[in-house]
C-alpha cells in the first residue's frame, strides 16, 4: 500500500454548528437510500427488476453529503450505481422504482432502467453505464455555463475504476486548462468490479494524482457524511468563486457485490465487515442516539415512514402501465417540428 | 511440464465431449496458451476475476499473471498494447468485456490495427485476436446492448468472426491465431450457457466459410451469432407448415463467403437475412445487396431482412424484445419471400419503413 500523501480536506477550525435537524435529515436521506435498494434486492429476486442493478449500500454518506453542497440550479452526472444520487437529488423514489419496473411513469420512460435514471427538470443527467462517459459530459455542461455567465456548479460522480479512464485524464486537463466550474467526485470503493485499486493503479493516492493537473484536491473519509458534507461545501465554493475545478476523493466501500451478477469472490469477507464497522447510516445513527437527539421512537417512527414511501413506490410501479409497444420508435429524433433555415 | 500434458490428454479424451459455449471458448484458449509460449490474455478482470462473463475462469491459476493479464479500465490503452506486442512478435488474445466499450478502443482497432500493414507497405503484419462478446436481449438497455460486429465488418484489414455454435467456439481461436492478421472474435452474450455435446469428429473449424446449419429447399435463412438459434427455431416452425428452410451460418462477417451463400440461393430462390444490427448500413445490407448483384435472375422474391428496429435498445421487456429479430418476425419473412399469407401470430413488425421521424 502507498503512503497517502495527498492533502486531505481541511476541517474548518470549528465544527460548523450544525442544527439538530440537520443532522436528522442527512441520517433520513442516508437511510432512504439503504431502505429503497434493500427493497431492490427483493425485488430484483423475484424478477420485477430485471438488467443490470449496482447497490450503492455502504456509499450513502457520498450522495448524501455532496448533495448538500449543490443547489437545485447545479447539475449531477452519475454513473450505473446511481440510485443514490437519485434519491438524494431528490428524484421520487415512485419515478425510479417505476423505471426499474420498466413502465411509462419511470424516471426515463422505462427505458432506461436502474443504470440510466435520468430527471431533466431537476438537472440530473443519469445514469452512464459506460465506465467514464460521463466525464466529458459534465465538462460541457460545466463550460456552458461558464460560457454564459452562471454561477453554477456541475458535479460528477464515478468510480476509482474510471479514474484509469482516458477521459477522465482528458476532462482533467481540459477542466483545469479552462477553469471549468466542475466538482469532480472519485468515490473510491477500492474496487473496479472485481479488480482491487492496487491491481488497477500504479499509484493508488488518487487525490494526490488529480492534484497534478492544478486542481485543488482532497481526500476524504466517506464514510462520515459530515466530513463529506464539509468537503463539498469547501470545494463548491471554490468552484462557485470560479477558482476552477476541484477533485474530492471518497474514500468508502461497497458492502454488496458489484452488482447482481456478480459472486463477490475476490474480496475478504473479513474486509468486508470491518468496513460494515464503519456503516455511515449506522454510525450516525448512533451518534444521534448517544447526543440523544434520536430516540428509540424517533427512529421507529422514522423507519415506518420510509418503509410506507417505499411501499407506496413499489405499488404505484406495479400499477403502472408499460410504454405501448407502437411506441418503440419514440424519442430516437426529437419530435418536435423543426424549423430548417 | 508433465503435468500440462495428462492435463491435455484428459481434456481431450473422446468420452468427455459435453461441454458449454462458455467452456469451449475456455478450451479454446486453454490450448493455445498451452501449445505457443506467444499467445496470452489480456482484458479487464480476465485474471483473479475470471472474465466478466466466466470464461477465463481457472486460466489465471494455470498460466499466471503474466500470461493471464489483468488490465485497468483502459480500453483504448491495453488494446492498443495488445496491437504493440502482436507487431513485436507475441500472439495477444485481448478481451474487451463487451463490444460497447470497444468504442473506447475504436482507434486503436482502427487506426493501428486494421492499417498498419497497408500504411507500411506490408512490413507490418498485426497477428493479434481481439474477443468481446455482442448482443442483446437481457434487458441491459442502450449502452449494453449494441450489435456493431457490422461496423468492424465494415474494415479492410481485419477478419470478423462470430461462432455460433459449441464447434465453433471451441475451434475458431486456433486459425484465428494462425492468421497472420488481425482477427475480431464475437461472442453473443446470449449463446454462454449454451450447452451440448462436442461432435466427435469436430476440429479446426475453416474460417473462410460460411456453413449450412440445415438444409432446405424453399428459402435460404441466411444468420449469424445469436440470430442463428432463432433462424433454426424459425426453420423448424416453417418446417411444420410444409416450407422447407435452409439456414445458413454466415460464421465468418469479413470477408463474406459469397459462394456458400449464392449457392444456397441459387437453389432456393429465396432468401432471409437475420441481422441484429440496425437495418440502415448493416450486414444485412450488404448481404442483400450481393445477392441483388449476383443473383438477380436468381431470385423469386424481393430479399426479406429481419433486423432490429432502428432504435436505441430499450429497457423495458416488452420493448426490447419488440426491438429485435423474433422467431415469428423470421417466420412473417420467410413467408413473404415464398409467397404464402402470413399465418396469424407472427408479427412482421420487423418490416416497418424506418425512415422518418419517429416521434
Ligand atoms: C468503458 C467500460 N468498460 C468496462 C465496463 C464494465 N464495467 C462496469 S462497472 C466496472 C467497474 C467500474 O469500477 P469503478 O469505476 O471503480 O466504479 P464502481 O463500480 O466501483 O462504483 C466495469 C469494469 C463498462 N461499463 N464500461
Ligand atoms: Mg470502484
Amino acid at each position: 500500500m502507498t503512503t497517502t500523501r495527498s492533502p486531505r480536506a481541511p476541517r474548518p477550525a470549528a465544527r460548523p454548528n450544525r442544527q439538530d435537524a440537520h443532522r436528522l435529515a442527512l441520517l433520513e436521506s442516508m437511510l432512504r437510500v439503504r431502505r429503497f435498494e434493500e427493497r431492490c434486492v427483493q425485488l430484483y429476486s423475484a424478477a420485477r427488476i430485471r438488467g443490470f442493478m449496482h447497490l450503492y449500500i455502504g456509499e450513502e454518506a457520498v450522495a448524501v453529503g455532496v448533495n448538500e453542497a449543490l443547489t437545485d440550479d447545479d447539475a449531477v452526472v452519475s454513473t450505473y450505481r446511481e440510485h443514490g444520487h437519485a434519491l438524494a437529488r431528490g428524484v421520487p423514489a415512485e419515478a425510479i422504482m417505476a423505471e426499474m419496473f420498466g413502465k411509462v411513469t419511470g424516471c426515463s420512460r422505462g427505458r432506461g432502467g436502474s443504470m440510466h435514471l435520468f430527471d431533466a427538470g431537476r438537472r440530473f443527467y443519469g445514469g452512464n453505464a459506460i465506465v467514464g462517459g460521463g466525464l466529458p459530459l459534465a465538462a460541457g455542461l460545466a463550460l456552458a455555463d461558464r460560457m454564459t455567465g452562471q454561477g453554477r456548479v456541475t458535479c460528477c460522480f464515478f468510480g476509482d475504476g474510471a479514474f484509469a479512464e482516458g477521459e477522465f485524464h482528458e476532462t482533467a486537463n481540459l477542466a483545469a486548462l479552462w477553469q471549468l466550474p466542475l466538482l469532480l467526485v472519485c468515490e473510491n470503493n477500492l474496487y473496479a468490479m472485481g479488480t482491487a485499486l492496487a491491481r488497477h493503479q500504479a499509484q493508488t493516492d488518487l487525490a494526490l494524482r488529480a492534484a497534478a493537473y492544478g486542481m485543488v484536491s482532497w481526500a476524504v473519509d466517506g464514510m462520515d457524511v459530515f466530513a463529506v458534507e464539509d468537503a463539498a461545501r469547501r470545494a463548491a465554493e471554490g468552484v462557485r468563486a470560479g477558482t476552477g475545478p476541484h477533485f474530492l476523493e471518497m474514500r468508502t466501500y461497497r458492502f454488496r457485490a458489484h452488482s447482481m451478477y456478480d459472486s463477490d469472490r475476490y474480496r475478504d469477507k473479513a474486509e468486508i465487515e470491518h468496513w460494515k464497522e464503519r456503516d455511515p447510516v449506522e454510525g450516525l445513527a448512533r451518534r444521534l442516539r448517544d447526543a440523544k437527539e434520536l430516540s428509540d421512537k424517533a427512529r421507529t417512527t422514522l423507519e415506518d415512514r420510509l418503509a410506507a414511501e417505499i411501499d407506496a413506490a413499489v405499488e404505484a410501479a406495479e400499477q403502472a402501465p408499460e410504454e405501448p409497444v407502437e411506441d418503440l420508435l419514440k424519442y430516437v429524433t426529437s419530435p418536435v417540428e423543426v424549423t430548417r433555415p | 511440464m508433465t503435468t500440462t500434458h495428462t492435463r491435455v490428454a484428459e481434456a481431450t479424451a473422446p468420452s468427455d465431449r459435453k461441454t458449454t459455449y462458455r467452456e469451449a471458448m475456455r478450451e479454446a484458449m486453454r490450448e493455445a496458451l498451452r501449445s505457443d509460449e506467444r499467445v496470452f490474455l489480456m482484458g479487464e478482470d480476465v485474471g483473479r476475476y475470471g472474465g466478466c462473463f466466466g470464461v477465463s475462469l481457472g486460466l489465471l491459476e494455470e498460466f499466471g499473471p503474466e500470461r493471464i493479464r489483468d488490465a485497468p479500465l483502459s480500453e483504448s490503452a491495453f488494446v492498443g498494447a495488445g496491437i504493440g506486442a502482436a507487431l513485436a512478435g507475441m500472439r495477444p488474445i485481448v478481451e474487451i468485456m463487451t463490444v460497447n466499450f470497444s468504442l473506447l478502443a475504436l482507434d486503436q482497432i482502427l487506426n493501428n490495427a486494421a492499417t498498419l500493414l497497408h500504411m507500411s507497405g506490408g512490413q507490418l503484419p498485426v497477428p493479434i485476436v481481439i474477443r468481446m462478446t455482442t448482443g442483446a436481449g437481457r434487458q441491459l438497455a442502450a449502452q449494453h446492448s449494441h450489435s456493431l460486429e457490422g461496423w468492424y465488418a465494415h474494415i479492410p484489414g481485419l477478419r470478423v468472426l462470430a461462432p455460433a455454435t459449441l464447434t465453433d467456439a471451441r475451434y475458431m481461436l486456433a486459425p484465428a491465431l494462425a492468421d497472420p492478421d488481425p482477427v475480431l472474435i464475437f461472442e453473443h452474450g446470449s449463446l454462454y450457457n449454451v450447452s451440448g455435446d462436442l461432435p466427435a469428429d469436430a476440429g479446426p473449424v475453416d474460417i473462410d466459410h460460411a456453413a449450412v446449419r440445415r438444409p432446405g429447399t424453399d428459402v435460404s435463412l441466411i444468420a449469424y451469432g445469436g440470430s442463428l438459434p432463432k433462424a433454426l427455431a424459425a426453420a423448424g416452425d416453417l418446417a411444420s407448415g410444409g416450407i422447407s428452410a435452409e439456414v445458413i451460418d454466415l460464421r465468418t462477417l469479413r470477408p463474406l463467403d459469397d459462394a456458400t451463400v449464392g449457392d444456397s440461393v441459387a437453389r432456393t430462390h429465396r432468401a432471409v437475412v437475420v441481422d441484429e444490427g440496425w437495418r440502415t448500413g448493416s450486414l444485412a445490407a450488404e448481404i442483400s445487396a450481393r445477392l441483388t448483384e449476383q443473383h438477380f435472375y436468381d431470385l423469386d422474391a424481393p430479399v426479406e431482412r429481419v433486423c432490429s428496429a432502428e432504435v436505441p435498445i430499450p429497457y423495458a421487456r416488452r420493448l426490447e424484445e419488440a426491438a429485435l429479430p423474433q422467431v415469428d418476425g423470421i417466420v412473417a419473412a420467410a413467408h413473404r419471400a415464398v409467397g404464402e399469407p402470413v399465418p396469424t401470430g407472427a408479427n412482421g413488425a420487423e418490416r416497418q419503413p424506418v425512415t422518418g421521424r419517429s416521434g
